[in-house]
């Protein structure tokens, strides 16, 4: 079947609605298209908070000189000018729709300190603060009566006359294939976490969304920019939030020494999320680990505390790694977290290809440059989640209504069919997945070098032609999984294949970007992005935009 | 560690007979379905949670097995389901916890309907979610910066806002088992967080909408399932019982729950003790002789049973210290002494 709307977001996290319930507001007939309910979305695991500049000692120069400076300068400055000019009003939008931020004495929002930030700005919900924004956005999308077409798994982009004309999804709960289309597009599918193995992200962070535009024409920039966290829980990889060293929480090696003293003087345990996870990464080599991994140390900060403002950690740390952060250490390793890179988009969400939009994760702006700052990536979803579907809204406005896709769809159809009735030919979806996440890990990750990165890209390209083989061991129509993860190990593989590019045009270290063989940043070739575009085997680059903050020495 | 995982499983496309000789817990109380069970055998670490079992199937023994699941850490809410006959989120429910000799069953509860093997319909949770107004109704105009309210107001909020809407709670509820029109814990702990948010406009409106007989907050019959199932603790009960507190504050007194809580405590006040056949007429009203008359055959089982203690109901010896207990605790079934606030309203039945 065929459904018209006006604006179909793809994507139904923090960034999916807030850009849906803009374009909704704009006027626009809207629909959200997602392959989970809306609740199940990723950004229910930010746990720390949101940054804004709102207390009267902190301003958005201050805000933004931070994320630029974490970004290593990687970031375009304009971009995170509007973010933290923008951030205040987006704060206090969400107050008023119902989110329970924790409280001062007087009344008032109040702060907890962030890694990486000079004032305490990061707002708050207990550690349960992007489920609470997810929710409440939720309800916002129920008030205003936005339609959600909920687990439909989107498997492709309608692209005709140069423009984007809307997508085609699967139903996944009756089976069925269908053609939405629409004037303009906004992609929100956030993250690749699945690209590598461990991570901290939820199954569903596939870069679905990354792919199908990618495929459609839109570049992907700076996808080699890719976060570890200092603190994920040993074993499953989950993570623990910046928010228990931002209540005063230790980092300690084997020896009981705080480690950070020799690598952030000034910032320790709240220095940027790289320049931590860089540090453990050579206490454990350089044998001051414990079995790995090295102590988030919380014991000090008492059981009150803990219990206060800490429950969901304190109790992830019990369920999943039985320890008790009350009265013991708890083991842990930096492990792949988020992408700052992404499909690249300018400050209102467009990207290169005619009524496409991207924002929040998948999308990069470039906000985050080489290192996001914690509790700035819920911001993201939020101001560029809403200028994208206000902008998106526009263009639907002054559009005529397509016609196009009938065949797209047709062709679909054949397609995943054809992938369905696929012979089983020795490779399963699920053991190659985990091939490219291994590798990932291995040669992606916090260190790199180039004998290691073209190991990685060997793996990919064998990967690709094996993904060619893989078979879908469910031939029902309800509910197909197996089908779904076999289109998702496409999108993954697309999204590895530009990270490990990008990571081995990049001839320097910066932000995330680590490389043994170039340990050093080089300002004056390297202020530039890593462009991927779809069918061009070299590179493109981009200056970096810069505004009132030249690069400098980047001590915390 | 080698573990047994029998996995309640359905397909819509090829609908199954029930395997009757495969364990499994019978239903209590079925709007279910046909399902048939299959065993697999995996071998994982004794921490490893169900979902881990379930995931390693779906991934390497058998493709078509299908659950949803996303963040594998109890914060998204996707992997609820009946395992070894109560709810539970897969992911947080270790083997080696759950397991007995080895073996562990998970299967759709029997109170949903499965779309296909562990998958089950949300379409009536989040009726019930969207029904209750989730949603803030503003109080005029917006101030220009935050709602100045109280640190404590909010923090109050948080247990419910820490509500991952699995569906464990409605999964385990004996009253939505018998009466779908209920709300369920869920959908009323989400009321309970509007309606006591300072900020919120409706609070009346809303206390009128969550006293609906057939589908509020009296529907409620205290069987404790959902704060026993409960993931995240929630306690959806507790916010129940703040609702019923508030909607008697408010004067939403007209209805079958409050006569009924009313009556119940009268009878321990004056007698000691609870006179079951005086307590349906106060209930219901004694002119509802529809109503009286559907609760005889209830109340000649219970006669037959011996649960009916006399028909002659009188104090108990030393009731006076039963009253002053009542007059020490105060509120609604207190001494009922002039200008005291109804503030205790279900103390009497739980908290003593």
């Amino acid at each position: 079947m065929a459904f018209d709307h006006d604006v179909v977001v793809l994507g139904a996290g923090l960034a999916g609605m807030r850009a849906g319930l803009e374009a909704a507001r704009s006027g626009a007939d809207v629909a959200i298209v997602s392959k989970v309910h809306p609740v199940r979305s990723h950004s229910n695991a930010a746990q720390g908070g949101i940054n804004a500049a709102l207390a009267p000692e902190d301003s958005w120069e201050l805000h933004a000189f931070d994320t630029v400076k974490g970004a290593d300068y990687l970031a375009d400055q304009d971009a995170v000018e509007i973010l933290c000019r923008e951030a205040p009003g987006d704060i206090i939008e969400l107050e008023h729709m119902g989110v329970v931020f924790y409280r001062d004495e007087e009344g008032k929002l109040g702060t907890r300190a962030f890694g990486g930030a000079s004032r305490a700005r990061t707002y708050f919900v207990g550690d349960i603060t992007g489920q609470a924004l997810l929710y409440t956005l939720y309800d916002q999308i129920l008030k205003a009566g936005v339609r959600v077409y909920e687990e439909w798994f989107a498997t492709s982009l309608v692209v005709a006359e140069g423009a984007c004309r809307g997508l085609i999804a699967l139903d996944m709960l009756h089976g069925d294939i269908h053609l939405l289309r629409a004037k303009a597009v906004i992609v929100c599918t956030g993250g690749i976490g699945r690209v590598f193995e461990p991570s901290t992200n939820a199954l569903i962070c596939t870069g679905d969304g990354m792919s199908l535009a990618y495929r459609a024409g839109a570049p992907l920039m700076d996808m080699e920019m890719v976060q570890y966290h200092p603190t994920t829980l040993k074993g499953s990889g989950f993570l623990l939030s910046e928010a228990a060293r931002g209540e005063g929480a230790y980092l300690l090696n084997a020896a009981g020494e705080r480690f950070m003293e020799r690598y952030a003087p000034k910032s320790l345990e709240l220095a940027s999320r790289d320049v931590v996870s860089r540090a453990e990464t050579k206490e454990i080599a350089q044998g001051r680990g414990v079995d790995g991994c090295v102590l988030l140390d919380c014991r000090h900060l008492g059981k009150d505390v803990i219990m206060r403002k800490l429950p969901q950690i304190h109790e992830l740390a019990l369920d999943f790694a039985g320890v008790d952060m009350i009265t013991d250490p708890v083991p842990i390793r930096p492990g792949m977290h988020y992408a700052m890179g992404g499909i690249k988009t300018d400050v209102d969400g467009k990207t290169r290809v005619p009524g496409l939009y991207a924002a929040g994760e998948c999308a990069c702006v470039s906000l985050h440059g080489g290192n996001r700052l914690g509790a700035n990536s819920l911001l993201d979803t939020l101001v560029f989640g809403r200028r994208a579907g206000r902008e998106a809204a526009a263009r639907a406005m002054e559009t005529e209504p397509s016609k196009h896709g009938e065949n797209v769809l047709a062709d679909e159809q054949r397609r995943l069919r054809a992938l369905l009735e696929r012979p089983y030919l020795g490779e399963t979806h699920a053991r190659l997945r985990l091939e490219m996440g291994t590798a990932m890990d291995r040669y992606v990750a916090v260190e790199r070098d180039a004998g290691g990165l073209a190991k990685a890209l060997e793996e990919i390209r064998t990967l690709r032609e094996r993904y060619e083989r893989v078979s879908v061991g469910d031939k029902g129509r309800i509910y197909n999984q197996a089908l779904t993860f076999v289109l998702e190990l496409g999108f993954m593989l697309d999204c590895a294949d530009a990270a490990v590019r990008s990571a081995i045009a990049r001839t320097e270290s910066r932000g995330a970007q680590y490389r043994t063989d170039f340990p050093e940043r080089n300002d004056a070739e390297w202020l530039k992005h890593v462009l991927i575009v779809h069918g061009r085997s070299d590179p493109e680059y981009l200056p970096v935009t810069i505004t009132r903050w030249q690069p400098e020495a980047r001590t915390y | 560690m080698e573990w047994t995982v029998v996995v309640g499983r359905y397909n819509p496309e090829e609908p199954t007979e029930p395997d009757e000789s495969l364990p499994g817990p019978p239903p209590p109380f079925a709007r279910g379905f046909p399902k048939s069970y299959q065993e697999y055998a995996v071998d994982l670490p004794p921490h490893a949670a169900v979902l881990d079992a379930l995931i390693y199937i779906r991934e390497y023994v058998d493709e078509s097995l299908v659950v949803r699941c996303a963040c594998r850490s109890a914060i998204c809410g996707s992997c609820a389901m009946w395992i070894n006959g109560h709810a539970n989120l897969a992911c947080k429910s270790r083997l080696d916890k759950f397991a007995v000799d080895g073996k562990v069953t998970v299967e759709v509860a029997p109170s949903m309907r499965a779309v296909k093997d562990l998958v089950w319909d949300m379409t009536a949770f989040w009726q019930k979610h969207r029904a209750v107004m989730p949603w803030l109704e503003e109080k005029g105009p917006v101030p220009e910066r935050e709602y100045r309210v109280p640190a404590a107001a909010m923090e109050n909020l948080v247990q419910e806002v820490s509500c991952i809407s699995c569906g464990a709670c409605l999964m385990d509820c004996e009253s939505f088992a018998v009466n779908p029109d209920f709300l369920g814990p869920h959908a009323l702990a989400k009321a309970y967080r509007y309606a006591d948010d300072p900020r919120d406009a409706a609070t009346e409106d809303r206390l009128t909408r969550y006293s609906e007989p057939r589908s509020g907050i009296w529907e409620c019959t205290h069987c404790y399932e959902c704060v026993q199932q409960c993931p995240k603790g929630v306690a959806p009960m507790d916010q129940i019982l703040k609702l019923r507190r508030m909607a008697v504050q408010a004067g939403q007194t007209d209805n079958n729950g409050t006569r009924h809580a009313d009556a119940f405590a009268d009878s321990v006040r004056h007698t000691g003790r609870l006179d079951e056949l005086a307590l349906v007429p106060k209930s219901y009203g004694i002119f509802n002789i529809g109503a009286n008359l559907k609760q005889l055959p209830g109340a000649w089982n219970l006669l037959r049973a011996g649960k009916l203690l006399s028909m002659l109901h009188g104090p108990i010896p030393g009731v006076q210290r039963i009253r002053d207990v009542f007059d020490k605790v105060g509120g609604r079934f207190g001494g009922r002494r002039d200008g005291e606030a109804i503030d205790a309203y279900d103390r009497p039945f739980h908290r003593l």
